[in-house]
């Protein structure tokens, strides 16, 4: 573009709204080099392909739970009494050109986003991103992840087929178990007893396509916004101090790659929605509370909450004849509570007792240079993890023949020794790592030894030479 | 011994780290170190493999378009978009690393913290007070506007929901009742075999509905272990269940029952596949393991003259998850 067409455009907007001072802030704004920044990113760039993605399938999908005798393609279901819900998720896979490839391309996208906030949030943990001055951004963070996981099981459980309503049965448990408000609240948000009435689908209806996608879009602004006023953080490096930031313009080589990174998570995410079948609902059947199946998995993002149900022990509290805390609440609303809680927590918890250091930080920490935050944090994602994995203990018996009852007591078991390993394990690594400093294999690490003239040999002083040594090995 | 154990751990994870990381980053130095700096310029096969990247972006999308009119098969449409974004993505990374002008830069970072605004925002914010005398009972009469305003517009929430104890206590078993099959056929006592698993409801009812569906089993009826109130409960042995699980309402789909002698160690259970609730047939549905608080509820059942089978009476409890303050 020669330099007079590009400058109309500029001078218009600048003439009218002043906006050339803010365009060259833009152009002109820092990113730190390091691969581990590209995650929040690729969080980004999933949500954008979301929003397209979903666009398309709100166009045919019908938020009702009216049921018709099915008489389309599949002869499978041929004659079964369905929802509109089921019946027009059959009929976008089916039979709109494609349909199947938005689908399944908006699934592995939800799946995506959420693992990628998930790793962003471990790297912003480990390296202590969360302190002064961005405690406040952080916050939106683990908002931004507890709305994605809502958002994302509202998703799944629209279309009403079998797995939806495994899901939203158990949902509606955990609703129920609430301390007090439990009965009343999940009764009116369902319109009555689950399955409830037609007006809990439009509800999860308008959260999924309007409610939660809108705020998850504010707070990202918001999230983005907060990050350019207070720059980038950045670790340490040649030249880097806690007063600048040193990297790579946002015009012009900047701006390129990550659009680059964009088209590259698009082009993975519609790839793999053309190639790799994800929640083939036409095999899952539709939902009636009285169907269930065996092995069924939640998306991977809910698999720690699956986990820590199927881990808690039948403990249910009553007093005199009446429930106060059903089961359910252990697993599906005080773990993930906690989860949460120390989440938020994180910041003040490592002003007071961790670090102990109330200052503001804008480079980063190696996770060595901070053993102790770095044990408990692995140590609290080891828990989750153990959790998780407990999830999926019927796939383990399935898969490899594991007995899924003493699976589960290892898994009860390892929730609470694996933590302390890792604390301890961990702590080490990072004081041994802070020892050495340099790389072990790399750095001077040996010892030099003199022969003297009875033929043995003598270790010698770490601070002489080798010629010093051989004077010492001579006179002796 | 155990501390060369540790070297070694550390060696071999640091060995992993540095093998991962090409350069080893400098070493911290000066701090008046300046590392900005311009490279322009680019070796020619960069633009000639831009240039055939971006001509083959529109033969990809041309491929997508047309394949989506002719053939709109997901695995090459999928492959077509895909293949278009990747190349996207190739020329544009390729582009922003090797083509463009590759600068380091330097920017100042502003740090906000200006106690002087501070105090000057809490100064003019105290004096919008100044000269009046009753300020705690004002804020106290805006606080308590404000309040009754909040509850005012959170009263609609109301209209959410009807009233819960009618709604969760309904129940449509009660004796004499029918059970029939999913096609509404009643169902004979004889049809019931041992290590066969049918879901039966209410005649009538809706299926729906979380009390409707039970579970009809037949055991020995020697091998029973349940009270002596609920003896006549499972005539020729055939035992009725509620087939939602008392953990968090899942169907109950699957049934454990031993057939042969080398799997007769445990009894038949019913097991619910969400989070593998386990409950003895024998034994009045007891929770046998898993996370289910509260045995699943048992329907007596009776036989009648044409040999249908009928409820004896109303469920033992409560069907499904327990909430706060439930009668259990
Ligand atoms: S719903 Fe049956 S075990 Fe959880």
């Amino acid at each position: 573009m020669s330099r007079r067409s590009a400058r109309d455009p500029v001078e218009f907007v600048e003439e009218r709204l002043g906006g050339a001072r803010g365009l060259r802030f833009l152009m002109s704004y820092v990113f730190p080099d390091h691969w581990s920044f590209l995650l929040g990113e690729v969080a980004l760039y999933a949500f954008v392909v979301l929003i397209a993605t979903g666009t398309f399938l709100a166009l045919f999908f019908s938020p009702d739970l009216g049921t018709a005798v099915y008489h389309g393609s599949d002869p499978a279901l041929q004659g079964q009494s369905i929802s509109s819900a089921y019946a027009s998720t059959l009929k976008l896979s089916y039979h709109v050109s494609g349909g199947l490839l938005m689908r399944q391309t908006h699934h592995w996208a939800a799946l995506l986003f959420l693992a990628a906030i998930t790793l962003h949030l471990l790297r912003i943990v480990f390296t202590g991103a969360f302190r002064k001055p961005r405690d406040i951004n952080y916050f939106i963070g683990v908002t931004l992840l507890a709305l994605a996981i809502l958002e994302g099981f509202a998703g799944y459980s629209l279309p009403d087929d079998l797995l939806s309503g495994m899901g939203l049965a158990i949902a509606w448990a955990v609703a129920m178990s609430l301390p007090l408000i439990g009965g009343p609240f999940a009764t009116a948000l369902w319109g009555g007893r689950f399955p409830g009435t037609s007006v809990f689908e439009s509800r999860l209806y308008i959260a999924h396509v309007f409610v939660l996608p809108a705020i998850l879009a504010t707070l990202i602004a918001v999230h983005l916004a907060i990050i350019m006023r207070q720059r980038h953080s950045q670790f340490p490096g040649p030249g880097r101090r806690e007063d600048n930031v040193v990297g790579t313009p946002m015009w012009p080589a900047y701006a390129l790659r990550s659009l680059g990174l964009f088209a590259a998570v698009a082009a993975v995410l519609v790839l793999m929605g053309g190639l790799i079948q994800i929640n083939p609902v036409w095999l899952w059947g539709p939902y009636h509370p009285y169907l269930g199946t065996n092995g069924a998995q939640p998306d991977w993002y809910l698999g720690w909450l699956i986990g820590a149900l199927r881990l808690m022990p039948n403990l249910e509290i009553s007093v005199f004849g009446h429930t106060l805390v059903p089961n359910p609440f252990f697993g599906g609303v005080l773990f993930p509570t906690v989860v949460f809680a120390l989440l938020y927590a994180l910041p003040w918890l490592d002003r007071r007792f961790i670090s102990r250091d109330p200052a503001r930080h804008d480079l980063l920490q190696s996770p060595r240079e901070n053993p102790r935050r770095t044990a408990l944090a692995a140590a609290v994602f080891s828990a989750v993890a153990i959790v998780f994995a407990a999830g999926s203990a019927d796939r383990m018996f399935f898969q490899f023949g594991f007995g899924y009852e003493g699976a589960i007591w290892f898994f009860r078991g390892a929730f609470l020794a694996i933590p302390v390993a890792v604390f301890v394990i961990t702590r080490r690594i990072c004081l041994e790592l802070a020892v050495e400093r340099e790389h072990p294999l790399r750095g001077w690490s040996g010892r030099i030894v003199a022969r003297d003239a009875s033929g043995g040999f003598a270790p010698v002083d770490a601070g002489s030479t080798i010629s010093e040594a051989s004077d010492h090995g001579g006179s002796t | 011994m155990a501390s060369r154990l540790w070297k070694a751990l550390v060696v071999l994870v640091l060995w992993a780290w540095g093998a991962l990381r090409p350069r080893r980053r400098a070493r911290a130095r000066r701090r008046e170190v300046d590392p900005s700096r311009r490279d322009a310029g680019s070796p020619a096969w960069v633009e000639r493999t831009l240039l055939g990247l971006l001509a083959a972006i529109p033969l990809s999308c041309a491929a997508f378009a047309v394949l989506y009119i002719l053939d709109p098969n997901t695995q090459l449409l999928g492959l077509a978009l895909g293949a278009a974004l990747a190349l996207l993505a190739a020329a544009l990374i390729l582009a922003g690393k090797r083509l463009l002008p590759q600068e380091t830069k330097v920017e100042e970072r502003p740090i906000p913290g200006d106690r002087q605004a501070v105090d000057e925002v809490l100064e003019q914010a105290h004096a919008a007070t100044d000269g009046i005398t009753r300020r705690g009972l004002l804020l106290g009469a805006a606080g308590a506007a404000g309040a009754g305003l909040t509850a005012a517009v959170a009263v609609p929430v109301v209209a959410l929901g009807p009233g819960i104890e009618d709604q969760l206590s309904r129940t449509p078993w009660h004796a004499g009742r029918a059970l029939v099959d999913e096609q509404g056929a009643p169902l004979a006592a004889a049809a019931i075999r041992e290590g066969s698993f049918v879901t039966a409801f209410p005649e009538g009812a809706d299926k729906e509905n979380l009390d409707a569906p039970v579970v009809l089993v037949r055991v020995d009826p020697a091998s029973l272990r349940a009270s002596s109130e609920r003896a006549g409960w499972a005539p020729m042995g055939i035992l009725a269940y509620s087939k939602i699980c008392t953990h968090a309402a899942c169907a109950i789909s699957l049934y454990r029952a031993p057939l042969s002698p080398s799997t007769q160690s445990r009894g038949p259970a019913l097991v619910c596949p969400c989070h593998y609730s386990t409950f003895d047939v024998l034994d009045s549905g007891r929770v046998e393991f898993g996370p289910a608080g509260r045995p699943l509820p048992q329907l007596p059942l009776s036989i009648d003259a044409q040999g249908t089978l009928r409820a004896a009476g109303p469920l033992s409890g409560p069907v499904g998850p327990s909430w706060w303050g439930d009668a259990r």
